[in-house]
């Protein structure tokens, strides 16, 4: 006798539910019971930063004070085999890249060549090479069968990323109570109220009594940790992956990537947050890790020179990272395009050698199993970036 | 008229701009033309419909040995009145009308802290605020001097002369919590030097202007059993027993020169500056002594005090007129409408629930606390992520403030690595919370 569920036993089960905060919902089932994360890194990650070519001899002189050590040495980098070298802040990852489980992307782009967060962050959601007001994960879920009632993934966080709208019925969960921004959102505002005379002082005041130092509203220290922070929210979708009529396809979103100015004090609290948030999956995921793949991504890159404000302005080629047991991890997969002057895109930006897309689409083929129209129809007219294979086990 | 002008109507006397609302060529007559008759309201359960839900909750309860908290009939009453109210407020072609409603609600607070007053909050804009915010002070006071809402909410139904038959027979006896509040913050104010023996007196004229809980009318009624008999002194003048001398008490009161000043002095800090200018509340002063206490008038006034438009706009949003401006500039739709009291809650200001009679305060340096501020914050961020997705903030930006914007905030939201951090930075700002 089979237990794989049969379209009666949908019909039947439309019982199994799950609670996802104060409401109860359906979820379509996947293939093989696996797991799908994306994860969007909003405002731009500076790949070269997250993940430092270490062995690319142009790095030092490119980036100053944003060259780390490296491995080995004092706040050195993570070694990724003798050529690239992670943060240290993302030890998580890099223990699960030890692991096998993490596949590290890098001189990656989508194919839009957009500097703008809002219209880049809508291309590399929408997935088409024109803004749509759905997005390719959406559509690429109107493939999976899916019983009357269920919805195809979960948006986890506040509102439901671009990334998930459109016509496939999907779930949101967000935790209750307000949501809080991050630090540096935080810093920006303050600056804006500082010059008021009425809102400034009782502004700096609710800032200190909830825990910021003095420097922090100078932008250069990490603040307390937010309620609904990205790992509460990773620890969320990840209970709720593992429940057996759980969702199988999830959506988060973590800000704070858009560094202009003193990068490596801004950059400390997103990256150790999403660290925490990658480990809290595997860890909430439990057994279920061995069958889920995490995807995360973001607009763009940033250019490869520091700028004169100890940041990074608006760039291209960057990086990307799968993880997750599904995962052929390990590896850095990269057409290292190098960084020298003439190897730079428009002699400003890592030049992008892998389209995102045809990352995105080997995880639908290979590890959600749609059939090649479902992913046609996720990525319209991207016959050019076909998908890439071998980013999964077995 | 200063070129923003446009949007100082929209903000400092409306509920802001919403998208397909375009900023008015000319202000005053965009106001003027509110102050017209009143845009079709969708009819709502009247007080003896909230009444009536109440007593057969109190049945069900008697029936079922309790209910839960928050099910029955009045709590879905007020869920809805609620969501009418909000409803109401992000479509209305009559923003400033609105603002006004809210004002007299405001001025004349009722709280739906228990259930009786739940059941009837909403019958009570309807019957007795709204009605009036155009026509004459009396007839509004009068309005709600006679509503279930406030009858209920200051003791004024259980108020017994002690000389009546009703107070002779003893157990119960005068109340003059709503006689007070009428004297201090309804109509005269303490500056109008009215005595203990003035509050006493207008106790007693108002005994017996009760309330039918459990039986029809299910709504006012005036039980003559448990009115004072005999003459009474108000401010030095004579009123004889009965329901109309109550009334032209009531009457006298709303006319009263102190009453004027009052009113004039409320509605200048409410709409123009925390600290009322003179010559300003003397304006809207002079015009509610010549015509009798119009306050369409009053309102026409106030839109013509030089000192309502020049920007920058000085009074801080309180969190109610910032939820619905921010709402608003988002464009939410009708269908949400359950964010704007939710929002209110969250702020410090839940609907129609002020703490005490003397209502929700007026001034930047009751709301502007750290922590208050902090929660806006969140709030903002909040809502942006929730209903901002899709918008364009530079243009939402241009909707809300538009020439009011500082050149700071639009840097800011420019640098913004994110739709939602970049509307968190407007909705947050300084002079999204002015007006």
């Amino acid at each position: 006798m089979s237990l794989r569920p049969t379209r009666r036993g949908f019909l039947l089960g439309l019982a199994a539910t799950v609670a996802v905060g104060r409401t109860r919902m359906a979820f379509a089932r996947l293939p093989g019971e696996r797991r799908l994360v994306v994860v969007i890194l909003r405002g731009a990650l500076d790949g070269l930063y997250a993940v430092q070519p270490y062995g690319d001899p142009a790095l030092a002189g490119l980036r100053g004070p944003l060259a780390l050590p490296e491995p080995g040495r004092e706040g050195g980098l993570l070694d990724m085999g003798g050529f690239f070298g992670l943060h240290p802040a993302l030890s998580a990852l890099h223990g699960m890249y030890a692991a096998g489980e993490a596949l590290v992307l890098h001189a990656v782009a989508a194919p839009h060549r957009s500097r703008s967060h809002f219209e880049a962050q809508d291309l590399l959601e929408g997935g088409a090479p024109e803004r749509l007001s759905s997005g390719w994960l959406n559509r690429a879920l109107a493939a999976v069968p899916n019983p009357p009632e269920a919805r195809a993934g979960l948006a986890v966080g506040t509102g439901v990323p671009l990334l998930l709208r459109g016509p496939t019925p999907v779930g949101a969960y967000a935790p209750p109570g307000l949501a809080r921004p991050s630090p540096e959102l935080l810093d920006r505002l303050a600056a804006l109220h500082a010059a008021d005379p009425r809102l400034g002082p009782a502004f700096a005041e609710g800032l200190r009594a909830r825990g910021f130092a003095e420097q922090a509203m100078g932008g250069t220290a990490a603040g307390p940790e937010q309620r609904g922070s990205f790992p509460d929210l990773a620890a969320a979708a990840a209970r709720l992956l593992a429940e057996p009529q759980g969702p199988r396809v999830a959506a988060l979103e973590l800000g704070g990537w858009d560094t202009h100015t003193g990068q490596a004090a801004r950059l400390q609290g997103p990256l150790r947050a999403l660290d925490a948030g990658l480990a809290a999956m595997r860890e909430g995921l439990g057994p279920h890790w061995a069958r889920t793949a995490v995807l995360v991504v973001t607009e763009f890159g940033r250019t490869a020179r520091v700028n004169g404000n100890n940041g990074t302005d608006h760039g291209t080629g960057g990086a990307a990272f799968l993880l997750g047991g599904a995962v052929a991890g390990g590896r850095v997969l990269a057409d290292w395009p190098g960084l020298d002057e003439a190897a730079l895109f428009e002699g400003r930006d890592l030049a992008p050698t892998l389209d995102l897309r045809r990352l995105a689409k080997g995880v639908l083929r290979d590890h959600l199993l749609l059939p090649p129209a479902a992913v046609a129809q996720a990525f319209p007219g991207s016959d050019a970036a076909p998908p890439l294979g071998g980013l999964l086990r077995g | 008229m200063p070129p923003a002008a446009g949007h100082v109507a929209a903000i400092r006397f409306g509920l802001g701009p919403r998208p397909g609302e375009v900023p008015p060529a000319d202000p005053l007559a965009w106001l003027e033309a509110q102050l017209g008759p009143e845009a079709p309201l969708p009819p709502g359960p009247s007080a003896a419909d909230g009444l009536r839900a109440r007593q057969a909750d109190e049945e069900d309860r008697a029936a079922n040995g309790g209910m839960p908290p928050g099910r029955g009939r009045v709590p879905a009453l007020a869920r809805e009145e609620a969501l009418a109210w909000a409803r109401r407020r992000l479509a209305t072609p009559q923003p400033f009308r609105e603002r006004l409603v809210d004002f007299w609600m405001n001025h004349f607070t009722i709280s739906r802290r228990g259930p009786l007053v739940n059941a009837v909050a909403g019958a009570y804009e309807r019957e007795a605020i709204r009605p009036h915010v155009t026509g004459r002070f009396a007839d509004m006071l009068l309005a709600v001097a006679r509503h279930p809402a406030m009858l209920l909410y200051l003791d004024n139904a259980g108020s017994v002369g002690p000389a009546s038959p009703a107070g002779r027979r003893g157990g119960r006896g005068l109340n003059e919590n709503l006689a007070r509040e009428i004297l201090e913050l309804h109509t005269l104010s303490p500056a109008g030097g009215y005595t203990q023996a003035d509050v006493q007196a207008l106790a007693r004229l108002l005994t017996g202007w009760s309330v039918a809980l459990r039986a029809e009318p299910f709504g006012f009624v005036f039980r003559a059993a448990a009115h004072e008999p005999g003459e009474k002194r108000l401010l030095g003048r004579v009123f004889g027993p009965g329901e109309a001398e109550g009334e032209a008490a009531l009457r006298f009161l709303a006319t009263h020169p102190a009453t004027f000043r009052h009113l004039a002095t409320r509605l200048v800090r409410h709409f123009v500056a925390d600290t009322p200018p003179e010559a300003a509340v003397r304006a809207v002063e002079g015009r509610l002594r010549d015509t009798g206490g119009d306050l369409g008038e009053a309102a026409r006034a106030l839109i013509r005090l030089p000192g309502a438009w020049e920007p920058p706009l000085t009074k801080l949003r309180a969190p109610v007129d910032h939820v619905l401006a921010a709402c608003r500039a988002l464009g939410l739709p009708e269908e949400r409408a359950e964010a704007v009291p939710a929002g209110l809650a969250a702020l410090g200001q839940p609907l129609w629930r002020a703490p005490q009679p003397n209502g929700w305060p007026d001034t930047a340096a009751e709301w502007a606390a750290p922590e208050a501020l902090m929660r806006r914050v969140d709030w903002a961020y909040t809502l942006a992520g929730r209903f901002g997705a899709g918008a364009d903030p530079a243009a939402v930006a241009e909707l809300a403030l538009g020439p009011l914007i500082r050149p700071g905030t639009l840097a800011a939201m420019a640098r913004a690595g994110a739709v939602r951090d970049a509307l968190t930075l407007l909705l947050a700002s300084p002079e999204f919370m002015a007006r």
